[in-house]
């Protein structure tokens, strides 16, 4: 999932401080699951915002809805007719939601309430751990299941570098040794061949939105650009 | 000859190579660079000129290899994969070449985390294994990373590090087998303190052929004191200091350690001398650049080939 956490509330007032009526949009996907930005969420940041502006004696007047996904125009349009008349909206979705929202109602503004992190894992009860940089060259085939872009301090591809401690990373000695894990699983597997050869330098052209078509659509794409 | 450099010629003419280090000065303090340079002038072959070590901002590693060049020393141009990209890292390259510069040590370098900018960024757009790759189709296919033909191509002599004392120890010959296979010409290890798992490592290399490929010089680092030795064996990642080596310290008068560190240094120079595999010594006298000569003389290296 995506994992976000939600802004500090001083930030999101100061965002919203010169608007009388705000609309907040929360999202029940992934931010909902990282209790981050879900209809939970949402209704918290609501309550903290009117006692906050009432006790400035700026009493704010508050719309709500909360999304099945805001990365999604189906669901986005679900809101037309009930925000033109606010002065602002504030999404609790990840930085995508919040940039899909703010395409739609352009003439809106819209503001951030999360902060978006990673793409992640459900450690434990409100515990998430990143595990994906999404650079777009999956090597976890090689690496036995273990990414040294996201996982290695250095995301090096050719590791272990010598400064790896004992198994853990030469910058905190909580966070393990990615290339000593990956040596270690393969090991396990018999798999050791994998990482004998050099790997050569990554493709890093990610520099411009990237768009995926899953095959079972590429040619209705097509037809459209067409 | 791949490069011509100094220290290539005394390795192919199977002299016993003596490399040192010179760090960089906190700014723009040229006298800095001629002070250290003083000592190290006609003690070794080669002077490692590291590159914003451990992620502190320093004077370029090109431009005080310049500056070391013009003294009289050759120097070897450390690189790492932390703060340019590989457009960065290639023009730097070409520039360095074309002001004289032959030798390059190619490292990933220390996390920025270490230093005195931890908010930076690290690049790592390439690993220190990519850029001896990189290096290596400059000069051998005078070709850029991206293919396009270069216009009179940087001939480097090109070195990378080795750590035979980090997890996992027995991945470690494999990774020296990478290196060559990437391209590289000569290694200079992580300091040597724990001499039973070197010589087990220059054992493994031996056996692998790797010796045959790549010329290896090992780290001597002389402590300087038993803080210094603590402080490697509990601090430094990736260093591994046997109790031996701090007992010794210990043992001797207070006044005396910094001698016996150097006497320990120059037993392992001769042990190293003798060790098949192994054609010289890179000499790590961190901040204690005076001690050069006086540790170059005790060791029995002097004088240095002039070829």
């Amino acid at each position: 999932m995506i994992v976000a956490e939600r802004k500090p509330f001083d930030e999101i007032k100061s965002m919203v401080k010169d608007c009388k009526k705000v609309f907040t949009v929360g999202c029940s996907t992934c931010v909902a699951v990282c209790l981050a930005g879900g209809e939970k969420e949402v209704g918290i940041l609501n309550s903290e915002l009117e006692i906050a502006r009432n006790a400035d004696g700026n009493p704010i007047e508050i719309g709500t809805a909360t999304l099945q996904r805001q990365c999604d125009t189906e669901f986005l349009l679900e809101l037309k007719g009930k925000i033109e008349d606010y002065d602002a909206i504030i999404s609790m979705a990840c930085g995508a939601g919040i940039q899909f929202l703010a395409e739609h109602y352009p003439d809106i503004p819209v503001f951030p309430a999360v902060d978006t992190t990673s793409i992640g894992i459900n450690k434990d009860v409100g515990v998430y751990e990143e595990r994906c940089r999404a650079c777009g060259t999956c090597v976890l085939g090689m690496t036995g299941g273990i990414c040294p872009v996201t996982m290695c301090a250095k995301g090096l591809y050719n590791g272990p570098c010598g400064g790896t401690n004992l198994g853990s990373c030469e910058i905190n000695k909580d966070q393990a040794c990615a290339w000593f894990k990956i040596h270690e699983r393969l090991v396990k597997q018999d798999r050791l061949q994998n990482i004998m050869d050099v790997t050569p330098p990554n493709d890093w052209r990610n520099q411009i939105p990237r768009t995926t078509i899953q095959p079972a659509y590429k040619e209705r794409c097509e037809e459209q650009k067409a | 000859m791949k490069s011509g450099s100094n220290l290539e010629k005394v390795l192919t003419n199977g002299h016993f190579a003596f490399t040192g280090e010179l760090g960089p000065p906190r700014g723009a303090n040229i006298e800095a660079i001629k002070e250290k340079a003083k000592f190290l002038k006609g003690n070794v072959d080669m002077v490692n000129i590291t590159d914003n070590q451990t992620a502190m901002v320093r004077m370029s590693s090109w431009a005080a290899a310049m500056i070391v060049q013009e003294l009289g020393i050759e120097p070897n141009y450390q690189m790492v994969c932390r703060d340019r990209n590989r457009l960065a890292m290639q023009a730097d390259i070409l520039g360095a070449y074309a002001h004289g510069l032959r030798n390059i040590l190619c490292l990933s370098g220390d996390h920025q985390q270490f230093g005195d900018h931890p908010q930076a960024k690290g690049v790592y757009d390439i690993d220190s294994m990519q850029l001896i790759g990189m290096v290596k189709k400059m000069r051998d296919e005078g070709k850029f990373l991206g293919g396009a033909e270069i216009d009179t191509p940087p001939k480097f002599f090109i070195g990378g590090a080795a750590n035979p004392f980090a997890e996992p120890i027995e991945w470690r010959v494999h990774r020296l087998a990478k290196k060559v296979a990437a391209g590289v010409d000569f290694i200079q290890t992580q300091c040597v303190f724990n001499m039973d798992t070197m010589r087990k490592w220059v054992h493994m290399a031996n056996d692998m052929g790797l010796t045959d490929k790549v010329y290896i010089l090992p780290g001597v680092t002389p402590m300087k004191s038993v803080g210094m030795a603590k402080y490697m064996k509990s601090k430094v990642p990736g260093m591994d200091v046997p109790d031996e080596i701090i007992k010794r310290l210990q043992g001797v008068d207070k006044k005396k350690v910094a001698d016996e560190g150097i006497k320990i240094a120059c037993e392992q120079i001769e042990e190293f001398k003798e060790m098949k595999g192994i054609p010289g010594v890179h000499l790590m006298a961190i901040e204690w650049e005076h001690m050069v000569p006086e540790i170059a003389e005790r060791a029995g290296v002097l004088p240095r080939p002039v070829l």
